[in-house]
């Protein structure tokens, strides 16, 4: 077993044995944390299939996690309303049922990554990160001003959607089902790295003029990592509404789309499980640091630059040296 | 003899520079044709336009008959363009094994596998360590680019070419930087490559220009001033002024 490795099964280890712990002494708030860190998490493996692997700095994820936490509250509600999502020209109902909601928020996901891909990756660098602001800003200002869920406001859900054979509202339950969909993402991306695919877009992130000499089109990569990137973003959206039991146009702000990015930066850039480690560190010190201090985004602020500026590489470049790959 | 490549009255300019003016070329079928020129002379630019990557503002570029001059650089890349750089342009984070395998997912259009780990992939990574056993780098094919030497750095942009197994090769100094003995290992490389594609070989080393071309093109200030077999050249006024003067 390699060292990074044995840390990343310590990692899960304290995903998983900390709200065992929880539910074992009956804390259902640990419990309710840990889930947030692991949807932190998801989101965060989600943006890391474009940042870290295709290098697409996009500071408009939270686009994603927001499409995602509207499916949710947008099915949920006319589903807890009993009115039809749409009358015509066919009739859709809502839904508590969560693998329809899921397929939402990752079908609507990903069509608007396609489309977001093929407006913004003809730019790079400054110019591709403004892109992304501003159709994060576009999705934040439209769904303020649309009244008729919630607005500025949001959206209440009373009760957690459900899914099949498990009690949802238990919340080591939902921890679990969040925690599977989690590892079956971090699989997913150990795959894809070692994919001829992650070994393409890893390219044309390096050297886009070799991977076209070579026959291969970085921007169809590009565009691939994208979709794929804003499809588990979706879903982590989809889980942190149902965690909430609400929706609102913050999931869509700038900050979000920042944050994740923050905790790819603070768990190791370019490794599998480092956006796991940064999302578990950020949630514990908002828990511990926001009760303190009304500056706690200032400490952490604080912590990005000292990682940026002394560490070779988050989390993971501490405890591990030198960066890899 | 049908001409692989066809390259005729190519212009370009930077601003008030003429990189290429009205160049002609072509590249025939077994033959290595080098192209040499002082630095500055145009090679890179020439190589660029008929890679890909800079288009020219007139003059038409044809490969295998067909008129590539608005292709782009992947499409001539699948019709058979097998390219090194003069700069080296490697995965530098990535193995040796993987950029050879880069090469190989090119032409064998299996990239858009995401679950199949590209190791595992048996014909791939026959046809890259093939490429890297040609260029004796098969012993590094673990270490990471970044690590290399620069000529080892060099051998691996041979080896990228390679793997394509294309249809003509256009090669920019592929030499420099390497050891007596690398080059000597080279050479004997292409000696035996041009049978199976022919060479476009810009190099600054006139020994193994001498020792290998089958025709040469010399360019000046962006204009061809002379084309023909090694002994023409050598006994060119023109180049002796221009080009070898300086060096005899
Ligand atoms: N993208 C560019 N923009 C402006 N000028 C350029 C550009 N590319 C090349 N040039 C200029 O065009 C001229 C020809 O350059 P080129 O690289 O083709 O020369 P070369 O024959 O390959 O030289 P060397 O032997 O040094 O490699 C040079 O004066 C160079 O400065
Ligand atoms: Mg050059």
């Amino acid at each position: 077993m390699t060292r990074e490795t044995l840390l990343n099964t310590l990692l899960m280890a304290l995903l998983i044995g900390v709200p065992l712990w929880a539910w074992v002494a009956d804390e259902p708030f640990t419990i309710t944390l840990a889930t947030r860190a692991v949807i932190f998490a998801l989101a965060a493996v989600g943006l890391n299939i474009a940042l870290g692997l295709g290098g697409l700095v996009s500071l408009g994820h939270a686009v994603y996690f927001g499409i995602g936490g509207y499916a949710m509250g947008i099915l949920a509600y006319h589903a807890q309303t009993y009115t039809p999502l749409m009358a015509w020209p066919f009739v859709i109902e809502g839904t508590k049922f969560m693998p329809v909601i899921w397929l939402v928020a990752m079908v609507v996901s990903a069509v608007v990554a396609f489309v977001i891909g093929l407006l913004s990756l003809r730019t790079s660098g400054v110019y591709f990160i403004m892109i992304t602001l501003a159709f994060g800003q576009m999705f934040y200002f439209f769904t303020i001003s649309w009244p008729r869920y919630g607005g500025e406001d949001g959206l209440s859900i009373y009760v957690r959607n459900g899914f099949p054979g498990l009690n949802t509202l238990d919340p080591i339950q939902f921890f679990a089902i969040c925690l599977a969909l989690l590892c079956a993402v971090l699989w997913l991306n150990a795959r894809i790295v070692k994919s001829p695919f992650g070994l393409a877009l890893g390219a044309a992130r390096q050297v886009p003029q070799r991977v076209e000499t070579v026959g291969l089109d970085p921007f169809r990569l590009k565009l691939v990592a994208l979709v794929i990137s804003g499809t588990i973003c979706g879903l982590a959206g989809a889980l942190f509404a149902d965690l909430n039991r609400f929706v609102s146009p913050t999931m869509f702000s700038w900050q979000m789309s920042g944050e994740l990015i923050v905790f790819i930066i603070l768990g190791g850039l370019g490794r599998v499980f480092g956006p796991v480690a940064g999302a578990t560190l950020f949630v514990l010190l908002e828990h511990l640091l926001g009760g303190v201090s009304d500056y706690f985004l200032f400490y952490v602020g604080l912590l990005l630059l000292l990682v940026v500026l002394f560490t070779p590489g988050g989390i993971y470049g501490i405890l591990l040296g030198r960066s890899k790959s | 003899m049908t001409a692989v490549l066809e390259v005729r009255g190519i212009t370009r300019r930077f601003g008030a520079l003429v990189a290429n003016e009205d160049v002609t070329l072509d590249l025939r079928a077994g033959e290595i044709h080098a192209v040499i020129g002082p630095n500055g002379a145009g090679k890179s630019t020439l190589i660029a336009q008929i890679c890909g990557g800079v288009t020219p503002d007139a003059g038409m570029i044809r490969f295998l008959g067909q008129d590539i001059t608005g292709a782009n650089t992947q499409a001539r890349a699948r019709m058979g363009l097998g390219r090194t750089f003069q700069i080296s342009a490697l995965a530098m984070e990535n193995s040796v094994l993987d950029n050879a395998l880069l090469g190989a997912l090119g032409a064998s259009g299996r990239v858009w596998r995401l679950w199949h780990p590209v190791l595992k992939d048996r014909a791939l990574r026959e046809r890259a360590e093939d490429a890297l056993r040609r260029v004796q780098l098969i012993e590094f094919s673990d270490a990471r680019v970044g690590d290399l030497s620069h000529g080892q750095r060099r051998q691996l942009e041979v080896a990228m070419a390679l793997t394509l197994e294309p249809k003509a090769f256009i090669l920019d100094e592929p030499m420099a930087g390497l050891s007596a003995e690398g080059t000597k290992e080279l050479t004997g490389l292409l000696d035996t490559l041009r049978q199976e594609a022919p060479i476009l070989l810009v190099e600054h080393d006139m020994d193994v220009v001498f020792a290998l071309a089958d025709r040469i093109t010399v360019l000046d200030y962006g204009r061809v001033i002379a084309t023909g077999t090694v002994d023409d050249i050598r006994r060119n006024p023109k180049v002796q002024s221009a080009y070898l003067g300086e060096e005899a």
